[in-house]
């Protein structure tokens, strides 16, 4: 398995050069990271070449690494040390996000030689996001893409049809950026001498329940085996 | 000559053929659909958002939640994802039970979907057969995790705990005689094995009897065959999945070409269809039921004679078992942590899909090396199914935007999600 994956990240590689700007393997998973510029060029290739035929765009979702290897040890709520009483700080110093905010991430899946590919693209402005959209490639990102926008901000040009889809109409914000409380912003309820529903600042505060930690034991690196060394 | 106009119809969110809280505006012309559009979200609970939020394991629960008719499968990949990110494998008593129960699951969804896309296209009685089989089903999740529903049964290195020796039986009340749980009782003999293999025994006769009602069924024929067509084609640039594609006729299941836990130790058929119509896709879920009847019957000879760990035996990841925490303060330890903290996942990425009786249900886990995850995407089917609703729809009549609406086999809690 792991030998059909390296071999399939070399192609790609090998294939589109420049374009790809890294290409790995972890966990039997060939991720690779595209140019932005050059991403319809390259899924076009992707879908159509006999050797590689992926012709299904399984998944589509965005990703914000405002946030990545943060950790709550340190509060100004909880109490004057935050949740990290009896605990030396520098053994919990995570991987900081030094990359491009905003990623946009696609899961292909070839069905005439039954492989997975990961595709990574980096949105290049962190303030506004653009992409360019792969809805001429694969019709399946339409929606997936409205979605990525509607939750992330991300924009997809050449889109058909950009607009919101979960979220509530008149929604304002993309909840799933790391700095959109998990709470929200508003709250709806009845009111009955309106006689109508009405939007609200929310009333209730966002509580860290069991405070977010990363260890690096032992135990997690021998667990990791090829994940803790791609990192 | 009368005035001819075109409508906009608004169809649903509460309708009872919406499959949910599905909204459709439907531009008519006449009463041919012209475009067909979906609005959903109605039921969007942000579950990857809040997932994030929490220890790893609080979110096996969520996952029921999603696809609220096939609850353990959609847990099935949770847990996959976690354990390729851990690196941890379940012992092979606990594979057996999860795709023993993944497969009791495909028929409890496939029997839901059967009952209801009947009764919405007219057919009243299949629906009452369907959910007299589905509370069997639902007795045996009840049996091994103490929910009909919501199960929250696997967990990353195994299941929960093991199969029980005896099923829950009834106890006479106000409303129930003595008499009548008796009756009720005596299919409860036994332990949950032997209750699931009577249900097997009398399965395929019930599968039957649904056939009967539909299959050579002018009316059924009439609202499906040629409704819906997809060409192979089209189906995989949609992004299909599962009996959706493999009713367009390609053999594509993730049990037999990507087999993940005992799939490959198991002698089942892949049923795949021709026209890419309703009718077809019927026929190919209507097998399933019948491989999934057969695969439960494997599992339970399989589980029958290896009895072993249904939990992998690291108590950083799964908890020690109560007794041990009375006497042994590392136990109690471990309990401890985990239970507070929980476990800290490696960093890096995964993707794990199961073959969800929907079709491919992914989990895909960014691990920043936390105890929660980074993020978590949900990859529904539904999702794209529901996507192609348009292409389906244009040109049909506006009944058949129901029969559409039933063969997708839409539910809300995992497009939403």
């Amino acid at each position: 398995m792991t030998g059909a994956a390296d071999k399939l990240a070399e192609r790609i590689r090998g294939r589109f050069g420049e374009a790809v700007r890294a290409c790995k393997v972890a966990l039997g998973e060939v991720t690779a990271e595209i140019a932005p510029e050059r991403l319809v060029e390259v899924c076009t290739a992707l879908r159509d070449e006999p050797e590689l035929r992926f012709e299904q765009l399984m998944d589509l979702c965005g990703v914000d690494y405002l946030a990545y290897g943060e950790t709550d040890w340190e509060t100004t709520e909880a109490s004057a040390t935050g949740f990290s009483r009896g605990r030396g700080r520098e053994a919990d110093e995570g991987p900081r996000w030094k990359g491009p905010r905003f990623a946009v991430v696609y899961h292909l899946l070839s069905v005439t030689h039954n492989r997975r590919l990961r595709l990574r693209v980096f949105a290049p402005d962190d303030e506004f996001p653009v992409v360019p959209t792969v809805t001429g490639v694969w019709p399946s990102a339409n929606w997936y893409e409205r979605e990525a926008f509607d939750l992330f901000g991300i924009v997809f040009e050449g889109h058909p049809d950009l607009r919101r889809i979960l979220t509530d109409y008149g929604f304002v914000g993309h909840p799933f950026r790391k700095d959109f409380p998990l709470s929200g912003h508003v709250e709806v309820r009845y009111d009955p001498e309106r006689g109508r529903v009405v939007y609200e600042p929310v009333s209730i505060e966002p509580r860290v329940n069991t405070p977010r930690v990363i260890r690096r034991d032992p135990h997690c690196a021998r667990a990791g085996g090829a994940a803790g060394e791609e990192a | 000559m009368p005035e001819i106009r075109n409508f906009t119809l608004n169809f649903g969110p509460q309708h009872p053929s919406a499959h949910g809280v599905l909204r459709l505006v439907l531009e008519m012309d006449g009463e041919v659909i012209e475009r067909a559009e979906p609005h959903i979200g109605l039921l969007h609970r942000a579950t990857e958002k809040l997932a994030e939020s929490k220890p790893f394991n609080h979110s096996i629960g969520y996952m029921d939640r999603l696809d609220y008719v096939s609850m353990m499968c959609n847990e099935h990949a949770y847990v996959l994802a976690i354990e390729k990110l851990l690196g941890i494998e379940p012992p092979i008593r606990a594979q057996y039970i999860r795709v023993m129960f993944d497969e009791v699951t495909r028929i409890l969804n496939h029997l839901l979907w059967l009952g209801s896309h009947a009764l919405d296209i007219g057919a009243m009685t299949v629906f009452l057969y369907c959910f007299r089989e589905r509370e069997d089903l639902m007795d045996c999740y009840e049996a091994v995790s103490g929910a009909r529903m919501h199960a929250t049964y696997y967990r990353p290195g195994g299941v929960y705990r093991d199969l029980p020796e005896e099923m829950p039986k009834y106890r006479p009340s106000k409303w129930r005689s003595e008499r009548e749980v008796r009756r009720l009782n005596a299919e409860r003999e036994g332990s949950l094995l032997d209750f699931l293999e009577r249900f097997t025994e009398r399965f395929p006769k019930r599968v039957d009897e649904y056939e009967t009602l539909l299959t050579d069924n002018r009316i059924w024929k009439q609202r499906t065959v040629g409704i819906g067509v997809v060409p192979p084609e089209r189906a995989l640039a949609l992004g299909f999945s599962g009996p959706m594609l493999r009713g367009s006729g390609i053999a594509w299941d993730l049990r037999k070409k990507q087999p993940y836990e005992v799939y490959d130790r198991l002698d089942f058929d892949i049923p795949v269809g021709s026209n890419g119509d309703c009718y077809d896709r019927y026929l190919v879920r209507i097998e399933e039921m019948r491989q999934s009847n057969r695969i439960i019957r494997q599992c339970i000879d399989w589980l029958r004679a290896n009895p072993g760990p249904v939990m992998v035996d690291d108590h950083k990841v799964a908890p020690p078992p109560r007794e041990e925490m009375k006497r042994d303060m590392e136990a109690l330890i471990h309990h401890f942590k985990l239970f507070s903290e929980g476990y800290c996942v490696p960093e890096g990425e995964a993707y794990a899909a199961v073959e969800h009786p929907k079709g491919e249900f992914g989990i895909y886990i960014v691990s920043d090396g936390a105890n929660k995850p980074y993020r978590l995407k949900i990859r529904a089917p539904g999702f794209a199914h529901l996507s192609a609703m348009d292409e389906m729809a244009r040109g049909h009549m506006l009944a058949d935007v129901v029969a559409i609406i039933g063969t997708q086999d839409i539910v809300f809690g995992e497009i939403d999600r």
